[in-house]
């Protein structure tokens, strides 16, 4: 597939720009398995191996479970793994996300998400990543095509990291995200290939002169204590994220952090939302400054290790907060990222107040008046200091 | 073929001192099956008996680099591995050099007819490879006996018990070998520990072959069988005598018997030491025993018409 790039610029999907970003990395192995919004990834990089232009091999596999555990095999083989799912898709490969981060795997997967069934629907909300939310992968989220295919260069770095070993997923929004034209700016493949380096695994299934068990029994003897390495490492790796960020800015000039901000230091009400929506929530937030009205966002970034302290700090004087959530916990409180942020933010000395709005489920749309009415509601809640919905769908 | 002297003297792959039953027909499989590799070997096992009694951490049974992640995908995760072998060698970045490595997968009956059919489908589609070993016990041994696509005829497990009515399983056993065959790989092969010499020949022709190949063997079971540890070989043999389960291979697509019986056993002889049977011996049940025997011939017979012969 070729790429028609003008000063290093170029007019790509999001789809094109993972690929083309997998096709830099020029991963050991890929297995895949197609899956509607992110089938076009695997599309596009089959192309790239089938014209010699990567030495990966392709596994087409029979499922996406296959396509996981074949991740495990090929990674625990000391080769760099990488692959894209949506969806169905992660759902299925689930019992091997567990198994993936348990052993430690750094494997790296694209998730384009997508709602769950049923009812069937191949359109964008959060409801298949947030599944995965505990399954022990390092989760970091993308509003644009760019930060997509950053992320995705940053995310190798990141999972093979000595201090972290863990598998990686790198989500960006179905359709909204991955099929949408943005202008973006690629690297070199020699920046890419100097940003990642070589991957040289410390143990591996293939050094057959020193012989490894992997995936042995563990009893309750020692299983709590690999759980709790496990758990270190996850909450280590948010200072690698950083790290690695940093060195991206350093080297390439787009800075990354944790989370984004968006005219949020002055602000009394903030929106908090992931990805695409993002974006919308900006103009939003800038139809309103005109008005006066001190509004502004906070759009996570890194969702898996949670970045608790960082983020209270950022929210903490605000009056009100909604979190709007593309997915639904189904718990009858909320949804998931509204329930870890009110929870970071238990132990602010004035503890604003939130509430949980749940949006463009199935690829509803999300508009700019549904931000703005989310900000005059946040504006009653703040002069009131009552908040008569905890939590609620919008977008309906 | 290496001589049972030979054989004898090589150092064991799988050691002792794992927490397999005495009696299980796994260890001697595993060892027959690892020896010839003749070579650095990487194995896998599905989630089963296999797994938890060989690796109980911190020890392990292996002497070769060996995985498990789950338990329907063995093939799977072999395909990975072996594929990461390709990649890595490509790239002259194997540990310790260039070198000829062999991939096995292991996997139970449940995990290779039930749960693990589709891993295996499509690893020997795509043609990595590999050999893939079912140890078939009849039956899911590991979780307490219950039911398989494997069980033989009538047999008594936990989910399909002899009761008053219905009495044991009532459907025949799934036709693996036939169905692995049916795609196509180059070598599929039955075994049975009992013959010690067919059994290493057969996993010596298929580590040799390029390409997918496949063994089901026969593995006595004395928790899930109700026998006696010390008779597993016999009635393993036994199994192979009555016709019940034929030693053949199918050799880029002519299937060869490799063993026939000079005089085939009633399959009651079979049956009858086996408490999993019990309840066919009654003389209510003889209808039952009748109909098992009759299938046994059918199969036997429509597998003595292919001898020989390009399927």
């Amino acid at each position: 597939m070729a790429i028609t790039m003008t000063k290093g610029q170029a007019g790509l999907t999001g789809n094109s720009a993972i690929a083309y970003a997998m096709k830099q990395i020029n991963p050991d192995v890929c297995p895949a398995y197609p899956i509607t919004p992110s089938t076009a990834v695997i599309e596009e990089f089959a192309s790239y191996v089938a014209d010699g232009d990567v030495t990966t091999e392709l596994i087409t596999v029979e499922s996406e479970h296959s396509a996981m555990s074949a991740c495990i095999g090929a990674s625990a083989a000391g080769a760099r793994v990488m692959t894209a799912t949506s969806s169905q898709g992660l759902a299925l490969m689930w019992e091997m996300l567990y198994i993936a981060s348990g052993m430690r795997l750094p494997i790296i997967l694209t998730d384009v998400n997508r709602a769950l069934s049923a009812p069937i629907n191949i359109h964008c909300d959060h409801s298949d990543s947030m599944g995965a939310r505990d399954s022990g992968w390092i989760q970091l989220y993308s509003e644009t095509v760019q930060e997509a295919y950053d992320n995705l260069i940053q995310a190798v770095r990141i999972a093979e990291d000595e201090n972290v070993q863990l598998p990686i997923m790198v989500c960006l929004d179905g359709f909204i995200t991955s099929h949408a034209i943005e202008n973006i700016t690629l690297l070199s493949d020699a920046e890419v290939q100097g940003f990642v380096g070589e991957y040289n695994a410390k143990t591996t299934l293939l050094d057959t002169d020193h012989p490894v068990t992997m995936g042995a029994m563990s009893l309750p003897d020692n299983y709590i204590d690999f759980k709790h390495q496990q758990s270190e490492a996850m909450a280590r790796s948010k200072d690698t994220v950083l790290k690695v960020a940093e060195d991206f800015g350093k080297r390439f000039g787009r800075k990354y952090g944790l989370f984004e901000t968006y005219r949020l230091e002055d602000a009394d009400l903030a929106i908090v939302i992931l990805n695409s929506a993002a974006g919308t929530t900006k103009v939003a937030v800038d139809e309103l400054r005109k008005k006066g009205l001190k509004v502004g966002l906070l759009r996570p970034r890194l969702f898996r290790p949670f970045p608790f302290k960082e983020l209270a700090e950022a929210l903490k004087d605000k009056k009100a907060i909604a979190v709007l959530d593309r997915a639904d916990s189904m718990n009858g409180f909320g949804g998931p990222l509204f329930n870890e942020f009110r929870s970071a933010l238990y132990d602010a000395e004035k503890r604003p107040k939130v509430v949980s709005r749940i949006y463009g489920l199935g690829g509803r749309d999300y508009k700019v008046k549904d931000a703005v009415a989310v900000f005059e509601e946040l504006k009653t809640i703040a002069e009131t200091g009552r908040v008569d919905t905890l939590q609620k769908y919008i977008t309906l | 073929m290496a001589t049972l002297k030979e054989l004898s003297k090589q150092n064991e792959l799988l050691t002792g001192g794992h927490r397999l039953c005495s009696g299980c027909g796994i260890p001697p499989i595993v060892r027959l099956v690892l020896r010839a590799a003749g070579g650095p070997v990487v194995a896998t096992t599905a989630t089963g008996c296999l797994e938890v009694g060989t690796t109980i951490y911190p020890y392990t049974a292996w002497r070769i680099p060996w995985i498990h992640s789950a338990f329907e995908n063995a093939a799977a995760t072999i395909s990975g591995i072996e594929t990461a072998y390709k990649a890595l060698k490509k790239k002259g970045k194997l540990p310790g050099g260039d070198k000829d490595i062999k991939f096995v997968a292991f996997g139970g009956d449940g995990g290779t007819y039930d749960i693990g059919i589709q891993a295996l489908s499509g690893a020997l589609e795509r043609g990595h490879n590999f050999l893939y070993v079912c140890y078939d016990n009849g039956a899911y041994m590991n979780t307490g006996i219950q039911r398989s696509s494997a069980t033989p005829f009538f047999s008594n497990t936990t989910t399909s018990p002899a009761g008053e009515v219905i009495v044991g399983k009532q459907e025949w056993r799934k036709d693996l070998t036939r169905i692995v065959a049916a795609h196509n790989i180059p070598y599929a092969a039955q075994a049975s520990p009992h013959n010690w010499a067919d059994l290493s020949k057969k996993a010596e022709k298929a580590m040799r072959i390029q390409g997918p190949t496949f063994m089901n063997v026969m593995s006595p079971c004395p928790l899930g069988w109700y026998t006696k540890p010390e008779d597993s070989i016999k009635w393993a043999k036994l199994s192979v005598d009555t016709c019940y389960w034929p030693l053949y291979e199918i050799e880029d697509g002519i299937l060869k018997i490799t063993y026939k019986p000079k005089e085939k056993k009633p399959l009651e002889e079979w049956l009858k030491p086996q408490g999993r049977f019990k309840h066919l011996l009654k003389p209510e049940n003889r209808n039952l025993l009748e109909k098992f025997q009759a299938r046994v011939d059918l199969e036997w017979q429509r597998l003595l018409d292919l001898d020989g012969k390009r399927i």
